[in-house]
């Protein structure tokens, strides 16, 4: 068979141009995909960095909790010293700095910490890309485990979060994904999640997503330098401590980034100082791409069209054959 | 340089104690204060040769507790030495004698060591309505001060109090007490506490005798040898810091196991003093406030002591920077060194090189395939 350049280019423009019909008349506004809202008994975490004290308790009790291998980075083979994420760290407690450190939560001048984990999203990418649903939203807590079990080991989730949580496990034979689960195994025991339980100024609280709504109103009233109670553990434990409240930046991180999270972050100092990703669409990317693919391969038309176009060129490239072959003889 | 033993028996007989405690103690002395061994003969020929320095010591507003704490401190012919290593010509409560007898011993000191003697004051003095609040001999605590201090070769502020105004200077402050060199207006050695370690106000002294100097001091006055590192560093309960686990109460499992006391507002994290490592009261292990499972309080340090609330949470003052943390982006790896640059190249010049042969062979073959095709024709 010979097809000539300008067969083939006017075969493939024939195609795209299906396709993009598809895509743009095919979309019924109807079945787009939103974002999804947050379960009804969601849970979830506060992170309050203007009280955290970079103890690094919470990494100490999360690798405690989730059996995790020490990280050694310093190469003195003494202390667990992880840089980032990673296949043997589900949190992180990170700094920013800047000149002369002198002042807590400053921008200039200043130093702050930042709690790394995952942010266990609304509507999460990494579940949406999963191909095997090992990533999974539990319905009533919203928490994002992972299954072990059912993983093959794609790392689409890897590569479709966009706050760079889950970890591969690349040093080990059996990998798996790495990421902060809630500590779901406590929670099953009526438990709270290990970092939440170890942190002794309450920057990490743990709590529902609806009181934690409303103790971050609460924080954001509060008079920079005026003592107020923080509550430590859970929101409503009534284990409180007393201390001058913080001045907090506008943005309430995780509130309505990729549709929300249900870990969300108060700071002194703006968040792209800390390296996490600013300006990210409200909604998210797993709605973007859902409502695409979804449109794409809704009732099979759009296949069915480009199938046809493929016979269609198929039977003509044959014919021509048959037609050069028979002019031959 | 060896002390002579004509200088021992001496030593015997002033101290009433035995060459073996004497040297002892001059080694631990030495010790305390971070000196090298060979420092603790040089210690000791300076108590045992050297004029006894007169000291005068003057009470501001306070409880006495930093005298008290010298003088119980348990250590073998401590309280002997104290008194015998210095001349105290004046101490008002430790004088037997009193009034005007007193005034005269001080002016007298005063007259004969001027320029020599040391000055310690002991209490914060009173600055609000002309420091009406503490007076002796007719005389205010800052008139004494100032009138002692003129012919001072050094001064010491001995307990929180005298250093950085203490309890008395505690909001609403209504005295308005102040620390000595404040009042004063100019730098003196400070050995906050509330009381502070005998040890730490002896070693100082004992270095001035030596070396006839003050210690090294940080901007605050503090002797570094004693104040240099935070209590949280030294602390016999850092690991369960480290690990995340706190006594919730007292009582608790954990208060009982002896787990970290920072949830029940140990300052600390905040407190620079030597505590953890030279104990109180030389009755052995763990006799200091941690150590007894109560929270430190942070007597020593100014802005903590007596104006945090006791069980307020610390700030933590070693996890300011540069402490250990991964920064916002941490670089990861070691970059390119020689024998890996030399091996990649090695390796991609042997696979440029085989492209190369490789490439003008099937060219070779092709040339030779065409001519053979042409042959044919």
């Amino acid at each position: 068979m010979t097809v000539n350049r300008r067969d083939f280019l006017r075969g493939g423009l024939g195609g795209a141009a299906a396709v993009t019909a598809c895509a743009t008349l095919g979309v019924d506004p109807a079945e787009a995909r939103g974002n999804l809202t947050v379960p009804e008994n969601a849970i979830g975490f506060l992170y309050d960095s203007t009280l955290c004290i970079g103890c690094k308790a919470c990494q100490s009790a999360c690798k405690t909790a989730n059996e995790l291998p020490f990280e050694d980075n310093t190469g003195t083979g003494l202390w667990d010293t992880p840089l980032d994420l990673s296949g043997k760290t589900y949190t992180v407690i990170k700094m920013y700095q800047n000149g002369t450190s002198e002042h807590k939560d400053k921008a200039v001048d200043g130093f702050a910490h930042l709690k790394r984990q995952c942010l266990h999203c609304i509507d999460p990418s990494c579940v949406s890309v999963c191909p095997v649903q090992a990533m999974r939203k539990d319905p009533v807590t919203g928490v994002v485990s992972y299954d072990a079990d059912a993983c093959i080991g794609c790392r689409y989730c890897v590569a479709g979060c966009p706050f760079g949580v889950p970890q591969f496990q690349y040093d080990t034979p059996f990998p798996r994904i790495a990421k902060c689960q809630f500590c779901k195994h406590i929670l099953a025991k009526g438990g709270i999640p290990a970092c939440a339980q170890h942190c002794p100024t309450g920057a990490t609280l743990f709590g529902s997503y609806k009181a934690l709504t409303a103790e971050i109103e609460r924080r954001k009233a509060m008079k920079p330098g005026q003592p107020n109670l923080f509550p430590r553990r859970t929101v409503d434990s009534g284990d409180t401590h007393e201390r001058p409240a913080a001045e907090y930046t506008e943005q309430v991180y995780g509130d309505k980034e990729m549709g929300g999270t249900q870990v969300r972050y108060l700071a002194g100092v703006p968040f792209d100082k800390f390296g996490m990703p600013v300006g990210l669409p409200e909604r998210s990317y797993a709605s973007v791409s859902e409502t695409m693919q979804h449109s794409l391969y809704g009732g099979l038309i759009a296949p069915a069209i480009v199938l046809a176009g493929l016979a269609a060129a198929a039977w003509r490239g044959a014919r021509e054959l048959h037609h050069d072959e028979d002019g031959h003889e | 340089m060896p002390v002579a033993q004509k200088s021992y028996d001496e030593v015997e007989q002033r101290f009433g104690v035995s060459r073996r405690e004497f040297l002892t103690f001059c080694t631990g002395i030495a010790a305390t204060m971070g000196l090298p061994a060979a420092a603790a003969a040089q210690v000791a020929e300076a108590l045992v040769k050297k004029e006894r320095p007169s000291v005068i010591w003057i009470h501001g507003q306070e409880c006495t507790g930093n005298s008290e704490s010298l003088l119980r401190a348990e250590h073998p012919t401590l309280e002997k030495l104290i008194l015998d290593i210095i001349s105290l010509d004046y101490h008002e409560t430790l004088f037997a004698a009193a009034g005007h007898q007193a005034e005269a011993a001080r002016l007298a000191a005063m007259e004969k060591n001027k320029g020599k003697y040391l000055m310690v004051v002991e209490g914060s003095i009173p600055m609000k309505d002309g420091g009406i609040y503490s007076k002796t001999a007719g005389k205010t605590s800052l008139e004494l001060v100032r009138e002692t201090a003129a012919g001072a070769a050094a001064i010491v502020a001995m307990g929180s109090c005298a250093s950085w105004g203490g309890m008395p200077s505690a909001g609403p402050n209504p005295t308005g007490a102040v620390g000595v060199g404040e009042a004063l207006g100019r730098t003196v050695m400070t050995i906050p506490g509330c009381p502070p370690s005998p040890y730490n106000f002896l070693a100082a002294v004992v270095h001035f005798l030596t070396f006839n100097k003050l210690p090294p001091m940080d901007a605050k006055g503090r002797p570094l040898f004693a104040y240099s590192r935070l209590i949280h560093e030294n602390c016999e309960r850092r690991a369960h810091f480290d690990a995340g686990r706190f006594a919730l109460e007292f009582g608790d499992e954990g208060h009982r196991k002896g787990y970290c006391l920072y949830k029940l507002g140990c300052k600390g994290p905040e407190t620079y003093a030597n505590c953890p490592a030279v104990l109180y009261g030389d009755v052995g292990c763990a006799s200091w406030p941690v150590g007894t499972g109560h929270p430190c309080i942070g007597c020593s340090e100014q802005g903590i002591g007596f104006s945090k609330p006791i069980h307020a949470l610390a700030d933590l003052k070693n996890q300011w920077p540069p402490a250990g943390f991964p920064r916002v982006a941490d670089e990861q790896g070691t970059g390119p060194n020689l024998g890996g640059v030399a091996a990649v190249s090695a390796a991609v010049g042997a696979a440029v090189g085989a492209g190369v042969v490789l490439t003008r062979r099937i060219s070779n073959q092709e040339s030779g395939a065409g001519n053979s095709a042409n042959s044919q024709e």
